[in-house]
């Protein structure tokens, strides 16, 4: 393996550590959980990306064909993380929050976790699906 | 005839790329295995996914991930900074209502992955209407901003992709 792949090999993989360590103190150092869950969606991306680069250089390197796993890997990094977030943050809300410590939803419907969905009426009356 | 056999075109060749990654290898068996998956996938879950999207320019699709990819590197880097330097008592997080003016629930479903994934916000929830998302942002100095900027970079985007 050439000197120059080795060492854009170490470059991602010093990269992606170092993103990984970021998105980990991110749950220590930040207070509420809404703001804990940043850390780990973003600054871990980047971190699992540079493992895949520094995997696909690698491979590249040793057998010269291009590997298209990491490819994968990342495709449904990108399909998983937003769902896992969407679904942390519905849980905590449901569990914490009520609907009047958030901004109003801006329409005739408050938020999917406190307000029924309309049922196929769709110019029904604001404020009828509030439970008494 | 030929609707009726490929239901879905851009389904069956994501199918046929994703097989071929997955098998990391280029031949000729290969791509008719996953040329079989292309069309039998869609055929056999037609039923279950009723109101299929009509994606009216594909071509956007690869300017759209571009766009996207290069703002999941931004973000990392900004959030990344923001919990290194930023005193925790300084950091301002809001949540912000951004009205959508997008129908089909794939185009929704899109939109919200992609403010999950990109600077400082992520998606919470739908208003029980679907009209309006909210979003939780880590820091901002102006959540007025935040919302113009979704507006403008991603749901248009999206608006020209799924009309």
């Amino acid at each position: 393996m050439s000197q120059t792949a080795e060492l854009l090999i170490s470059l991602a993989l010093v990269m992606s550590g170092l993103f990984g360590f970021v998105g980990s103190y991110g749950l220590v150092k930040l207070r509420t959980t809404m703001q804990r869950l940043h850390a780990p969606t973003k600054a871990t991306t980047l971190g699992v990306g540079g493992v895949l680069i520094a995997s696909m250089i690698y491979f590249y390197a040793k057998t010269g064909h291009i590997s298209i796993h990491e490819l994968l890997i990342s495709l449904f990094l990108f399909l998983t993380a937003p769902i896992t977030a969407n679904f942390i943050a519905k849980a905590y809300m449901a569990r914490n929050l009520r609907g009047e410590d958030l901004p109003p939803s801006g329409g005739a419907y408050g938020w999917s976790i406190y307000d029924d969905a309309p049922d196929g009426a769709p110019t029904a009356p604001p404020e009828t699906s509030k439970a008494p | 005839m030929l609707m009726r056999l490929i239901p879905h075109p851009l389904l069956s060749l994501t199918l046929i790329l994703v097989w071929l990654g997955l098998v990391n290898t280029f031949t000729l068996g290969n791509l008719i295995l996953g040329a079989g998956f292309g069309l039998a996938i869609p055929m056999l879950t037609k039923a279950y996914w009723p109101d299929r999207p009509r994606i009216a320019r594909p071509l956007k699709i690869v300017e759209y991930g571009l766009i996207v990819l290069w703002d999941i590197v931004v973000a990392n880097v900004q959030v990344a900074m923001i919990i290194l330097f930023k005193r925790e008592r300084t950091i301002r997080s809001h949540w912000i209502p951004v009205p959508i003016e997008l129908t089909s629930a794939e185009a929704i479903t899109v939109l919200a992955g992609t403010i999950t994934m990109t600077p400082g916000t992520v998606s919470a929830t739908l208003a029980a209407d679907g009209r309006s998302i909210l979003v939780h942002c880590l820091h901002a100095d102006d959540p007025d901003a935040v919302r113009d900027d979704i507006k403008s970079r991603y749901e248009a985007r999206l608006k020209e992709i799924f009309p």
